[in-house]
């Protein structure tokens, strides 16, 4: 009820902000963009069959993929410093593809054991594609559906239980590297786990599924599905919930905050310390009657 | 500062002050007393404090005038901030639901800015004040040794013996020894009377040697409590998972554990669990069977200062603990390969019940967590 | 001096007389304090104190900053205690914070969320007593610093220097107890570390452990018995160690810069009444506002994203706060496997080290620092005269050394948070830090000594030749030169108004009658020591030394300014009207 509540307030209140005309044009711009798309006639016959997907999935794969995991997807067995530059990909399944692709992560700019997030290369169809020709290489997990992963089917009060238990999840097993704020920690030999802010809960979902990189899996024989989606679900709650004490400076922990109360506390009051023992101005006048 | 102890009276004392421009005390004078410093002005001789030079506001009126209302308005603002502050309070909710400022907290950002503000402005008002407007002529002290004059400290010493000699405590070492023998003996009722701070059957600490896991028992999920079917393990998977008398049940009939009780056997028997290839695995001596296809379970609580770990690298196999960076190679008897711990995480030996899910075959055989002065010898009782 | 300065004194300066202030000026105030000094008699102390003279610098009110914010602490904590419950008590939050909604945890946890969401102004006041907290004790080392750096810890003030490392450590011991309290997991995890650290103990460790948890870790005896050590114990102690750390500050008087009119002998600067408890009094409100707007607009220690402790949870960036940082990083830079089994008992080296051996050493080095210095130098007289660094590089050199060592350790302990901020890799850094613990102070003392040589040596340039003016000019054989021109006669003081140092000989360790010393072995160390301190020192320049070059000078600026009377060089600047180090005259 209460988090309902809340958000459905600070709409309100927004509504009425700076911001708000600009908003109200971009999804007129967006609303009228959609509607054409959606009734132009080159829309008609785009609905592309299983076996056509898997067959442009697979020149793309050729095109782009191919060097390092092979032609058929196979993997090339080059191992450096204890990573495998280029694994299979039989049985890694579509979730993995429009994870790896759809966060930019894949194709990597060079091999190796961290790929970080960049610019998505392929537009979804393309990745829609990919994904579809690498699970036909082997079974695996599939893309996951808006409503695996949101809680928008439940009651208020189910709602509520799912985000507390689903942060008990998160605090459980993936505090340890990603952080408390889901701000990212420092893994070994220059690894990172990342931050997941602003991370769709499509590709949370995807990840904890296929287990990316150096990331161990959270299969459904380990989190169910609910849980994930009860994780999710958290991570989205503290994406929304106001910074009650301030900024946050950025959810780091004691170190960040020990920086802070060096440089703005004792460098503040330094300052105030030099102004107050420092010479006032002096006249070339004299005091006539002391 | 009121019982400050009067410094000795001696010829400096109470010398009026001094002020700027008037002679400065010279190093030269010859009568100085041996403790203090002999810093000689050479090979420049002193010149004196300089002139006193005047403020704009002790010279001009108008200056002055100015510098007072601006004192005034400070103060007035900070009024304002008082004011304002307690607007703040009574005006943004928090609790159910918080009223924002830009995503933050409206109740929080607010008071503390007016109360900050009333606070920095009575600060700055102050001093802005003292430095204009009160007389800033300096002062001039005499400084005195911090020792006593030396009559004094003989009259004290003086004092001390005749204290001591009357009470006799030279002549009589039976007593004295005696009585210091008494305060000493005073230290035992001291010591024992903490002993009570971990009563009798607590402070068994041979209880460290054991945690809750017993041959058969069941691993579950940590959180939510569901035993886990070794089948629905994948490669890869990480599950950070608890012994189930943790999450007792009517179906599992674990007893109901309560408080402290609960909460310690959670801190001893908290294990991760990791699927990785079966070839991968190098089993130690005696482990080869401490496996289930790949499934390989450690204590979760590091052999350093005891953080729980769990950062999985699954490629690798190591396993990273966030405070102190000791790192353990999974795959080979989670021997340390970087940082400070100096044992390996002990490994819980599993097994699969007929209903296959994933349970211990025994304990832990060694103590889990930070070393102690008596771990070696649990270790030894264990494999015994 | 000018008859325009002396100004009538008895209307100020009465006080600070033999009599009393009150007895000649019945007033509202007088008449006030009449009343008390027959009841308590105060008129003999206050009549030295109300007057006493402090001087002013921006550095000595480093000490202040720590004094204040620990008043603060002591506001704000008296509030937090209105709502906070240290037990470890198991209860299930239903207080207005939704994420942690249903969700069990200890009665402390439960209080602390309470007083951060259901208390207006709680939150403020938790932030600001935490901010408090890590300023208090960044201010009681910089103020450190400042005392050492300027030899303020030499003869008569070494126990009040070993009173303030006192409350150093009191202070540090402050805050962990403190931020333990909440019971969150960051904490927790803090906590259970320390029973690693109590357990590395060797023989009674154990014990240890099981005494201060009631039992076994975690029980449920911990968080009571850290808040009665938080809010009685300790600030007891520091209460009666501030009020003592004051007196002989009182007692002592303030030490000062050197300058003209300012001696060993004296004290000049701002009586207490009205400037100096103006200035103190409006830093305090200073102090408080910045407190108040940091804890307003900075989060600290979100607890409500740490959730309850959980002794199977942990969050990546477990660090202890800054004060505890350093040495967290000795622990993190400790290499494998530095344990032994010793007739059958384990001895942790690799915890023993960073945590039980090198604090508790360095705090006695520390506390100790001005008695060896004391030492080496035979030094028995009193000092109120401050030095500059530069005049005292051996030990300017030390202190930097100490910090390099603990900088390093400090930035060992925020390896994680340095390695994802600055894409390094935490193995690297932890190799790197292995090895710059040891190499980083030697370097440190090494550049530090040799700079501050080079500016002795830059002093005695400008007391002997001048500044620098950056006026070029061109002799009428074509030759360019910089015209250096004699700085002011108060700054030439100044820069004079130090002892030269004196390093001790090998045969000076006689008595009166001309017996060598009984313990000469340990004076030999001495001299060796004394020679180490001093030796490389730049001392002032002689009386003739500094005539001869102010000769040379006044033929040079002669022959350059192509007058034919004797020039001070002056001409070319307006020196002669005011002192370089003054500040700029506006006319009004």
């Amino acid at each position: 009820m209460r988090l309902l509540n809340r958000t459905a307030g600070r709409l309100s209140r927004h509504r009425r902000g700076p911001l708000a005309g600009l908003v109200v044009l971009l999804m007129g711009l967006l609303l009228s963009g959609s509607l054409y798309a959606a009734f132009s006639p080159a829309q008609a016959d785009t609905q592309p069959s299983e076996t056509e997907q898997v067959a442009k999935g697979k020149e793309l794969f050729l095109a782009s993929c191919s060097f390092c995991h092979g032609k058929n997807g196979e993997g090339i067995p080059t191992v450096r410093e204890g990573y495998q530059v280029g694994p299979s990909l039989v049985g890694v399944g579509a979730a993995a593809v429009d994870f790896q692709v759809g966060t930019g992560r894949m194709p990597m700019v060079r091999p190796s054991q961290q790929a970080p997030r960049k610019p998505v290369v392929f537009s979804q169809e393309e990745i829609d594609a990919l994904a579809a020709y690498v699970a036909s290489l082997g079974p695996g997990p599939a893309i996951p559906d808006e409503s695996d992963y949101s809680i928008e089917g439940l009651s208020e009060e189910e709602r509520e239980e799912a985000i507390s238990r689903g942060g008990q999840i998160f605090l459980t097993n993936c505090t340890a590297c990603h952080n408390f704020n889901g701000a990212g920690g420092a893994m070994p030999r220059g690894g990172y786990a990342p931050d997941l802010h602003d991370v769709d809960g499509r590709y949370i979902y995807e990840a904890l599924l296929t287990g990316p990189q150096q990331m161990p899996n959270f299969s459904n024989g380990n989190l169910t599905p609910e849980e994930k989606r009860d994780v999710i679900a958290y991570l989205y709650s503290i994406r929304e919930t106001p910074e009650y004490a301030g900024f946050s400076l950025g959810g780091l922990g004691p170190v960040s905050e020990g920086l802070y109360a060096w440089i703005v506390g004792i460098g503040g009051l330094v300052v105030a310390a030099v102004w107050i023992a420092s010479h006032t101005t002096r006249s070339k006048k004299t005091k006539v009657n002391a | 500062m009121t019982n400050q102890t009067p410094p000795p009276d001696n010829a400096d004392d109470g010398t009026p002050a001094e002020y700027a421009g008037s002679t400065a005390a010279t190093t030269s004078s010859a009568a100085i007393d041996p403790h203090v410093s002999t810093h000689r002005a050479e090979p420049i001789p002193d010149p004196g404090l300089p002139e006193h030079t005047w403020r704009p506001t002790d010279v001009d009126p108008r200056a002055e005038k100015r510098a007072e209302r601006q004192v005034a308005a400070m103060f007035g603002a900070a009024m304002l901030c008082s004011v304002l502050f307690v607007v703040a309070y009574f005006t943004f909710d928090i609790g159910d639901n918080w009223d924002t400022v830009a995503g933050l907290g409206a109740s929080t950002v607010t008071l503390g800015l007016t109360l900050g503000m009333a606070l920095l402005l009575i600060g700055i008002g102050i001093i802005h004040w003292a430095r204009k407007l009160m007389s800033d002529h300096e002062l001039v002290e005499m400084r005195h040794p911090a020792a006593s004059p030396p009559e004094d400290r003989e009259a004290t010493v003086a004092a001390l013996n005749a204290g001591l000699d009357e009470s006799g405590i030279g002549r009589r070492p039976l007593i004295r020894n005696t009585m210091i023998g008494a305060v000493g003996f005073l230290g035992l009722p001291a010591v024992v009377a903490l002993r009570d701070l971990a009563p009798g059957d607590v402070l068994d600490i041979d209880r460290l040697a054991h945690t809750i896991w017993e041959p058969g028992m069941r691993l579950v999920r940590d959180v939510v409590g569901t035993p886990i079917l070794a089948s629905e393990m994948e490669m890869g998977d990480l599950i950070n998972a608890a012994p189930e008398a943790l999450f007792p049940s009517e179906e599992n009939g674990y007893p109901e554990l309560h408080g402290v009780e609960e909460q310690v056997e959670k801190a001893k028997g908290a294990i991760i669990i990791v699927r990785m290839n079966p070839d991968d695995i190098t089993p130690a001596e005696g482990r080869e069977k401490w496996t289930v296809d790949g499934i390989i379970c450690y204590s979760k609580i590091c052999t350093h200062v005891g953080c729980p770990i769990s950062l999985y690298e699954r490629t690798t196999h190591h396993v990273l603990c966030p405070c102190h960076q000791s790192t353990f190679d999974l795959a080979d008897s989670a021997k340390v390969v970087f940082g400070p711990a100096a044992r390996p995480l002990p490994q819980l030996p599993l097994a699969v019940d007929e209903e296959g899910y994933l349970v211990a075959q025994s304990d832990f055989t060694e103590p889990i967590g930070a070393s102690y002065w008596e771990r070696e010898k649990h270790e030894q009782q264990l494999q015994d | 001096m000018s008859s325009s300065s002396r100004i009538d004194t008895s209307k100020v300066a009465t006080t600070n007389g033999t009599t009393a202030a009150t007895a000649s000026k019945p007033g509202r105030a007088g008449s006030l304090a009449s009343w008390a000094d027959e009841r308590l008699g105060l008129g003999t102390a206050m009549k030295k104190n109300l007057r006493k003279v402090f001087p002013d610098h921006w550095s000595f009110m480093l000490g202040e900053i720590a004094l204040w914010s620990f008043v603060v602490l002591l506001l704000t904590g008296v509030f937090l205690t209105l709502w906070f419950n240290p037990s470890m008590g198991h209860v299930t939050y239903e207080g207005s914070y939704d994420q942690l909604r249903g969700i069990g945890m200890s009665e402390s946890m439960a209080s602390t969320l309470h007083i951060s969401f259901d208390v207006r102004g709680g939150l403020l006041m938790r932030q600001m007593h935490h901010w408090a907290a890590m300023i208090f004790i960044a201010s009681m080392m910089v103020h450190l610093l400042r005392v050492y750096f300027t030899g303020a810890h030499r003869k008569p003030r070494e126990l009040n220097w070993v009173i303030g490392c006192l409350l150093l450590l009191l202070g540090t011991l402050e805050g962990f107890t403190g931020y333990s309290l909440p019971d969150d997991l960051l904490s927790g995890t803090g906590v259970r570390a320390a029973d690693g650290f109590l357990k590395a103990t060797p023989v009674v460790g154990t014990y240890m452990s099981f005494m201060l948890f009631g039992g076994e870790f975690p029980g449920e005896a911990v968080i009571p018995r850290l808040y009665i050590i938080h809010v009685l114990l300790i600030p007891g102690i520091l209460l009666a160690l501030i009020a003592a750390h004051m007196l002989l500050l009182v007692y002592h008087k303030h030490t000062q810069w050197p300058g003209p009119g300012r001696t060993e002998q004296n004290v000049v600067g701002f009586p207490m009444l009205p400037v100096y408890a103006a200035k103190a009094g409006g830093f305090f409100f200073m102090v408080f506002g910045v407190i108040a707007i940091m804890g307003g607009l900075l989060t600290i220690n979100p607890v409500w994203k740490f959730g309850p402790y959980d002794p199977t949870k942990v969050t990546a960036g477990s660090q202890p706060d800054w004060y505890m940082g350093w040495p967290d990083g000795l622990l993190r830079i400790i290499p494998s496997n530095w344990e032994t089994v010793l007739f059958g008992y384990t001895i942790s080296w690799n915890v023993m080290i960073p945590i039980l051996i090198v604090p508790p050493l360095m705090l006695v080095l520390l506390m100790l620092l001005p008695f060896i210095e004391g030492w080496i130098t035979g030094d028995k007289r009193e000092h109120h005269l401050l030095q500059r660094p530069r005049n005292a590089p051996t030990r300017t050199a030390v202190m930097v050394a100490l910090m390099t060592f603990y900088g390093l350790a400090w930035a060992a302990g925020g390896n994680d948070i340095i390695a994802i901020k600055l894409d390094l890799s935490i193995n690297q850094i932890t190799y790197f830090m292995r090895v710059a613990i040891f190499l980083g102070p030697v370097l440190a003392f090494w550049i530090t000594r040799r700079w501050c040589i080079s500016l002795q040596r830059h002093d005695n340039e400008k007391l002997l030749h001048g500044y620098e003016t950056g006026i070029i000019t061109r002799s009428p054989d074509g030759q360019y030169s910089e015209r250096h021109l004699p700085i002011s006669g108060t700054a030439a003081y100044t820069l004079t108004a130090r002892d030269r140092d004196e390093v001790l000989s090998v045969d000076g360790g006689r008595d009166a009658a001309g017996v060598p010393a009984p313990n000469s072995r340990s004076e030999k160390v001495r001299a060796k020591l004394s020679s180490w301190m001093f030796s490389h020192n730049v001392q002032k320049p002689t009386a003739g030394e500094l005539e001869e070059a102010h000769h040379h000078a006044q033929h040079e600026a002669e022959l350059q300014s192509g007058l034919d009377q004797p020039v001070d060089g002056h001409q070319f600047d307006d020196h002669r009207q005011r002192d370089a180090d003054q500040v700029p005259l506006r006319d009004h």
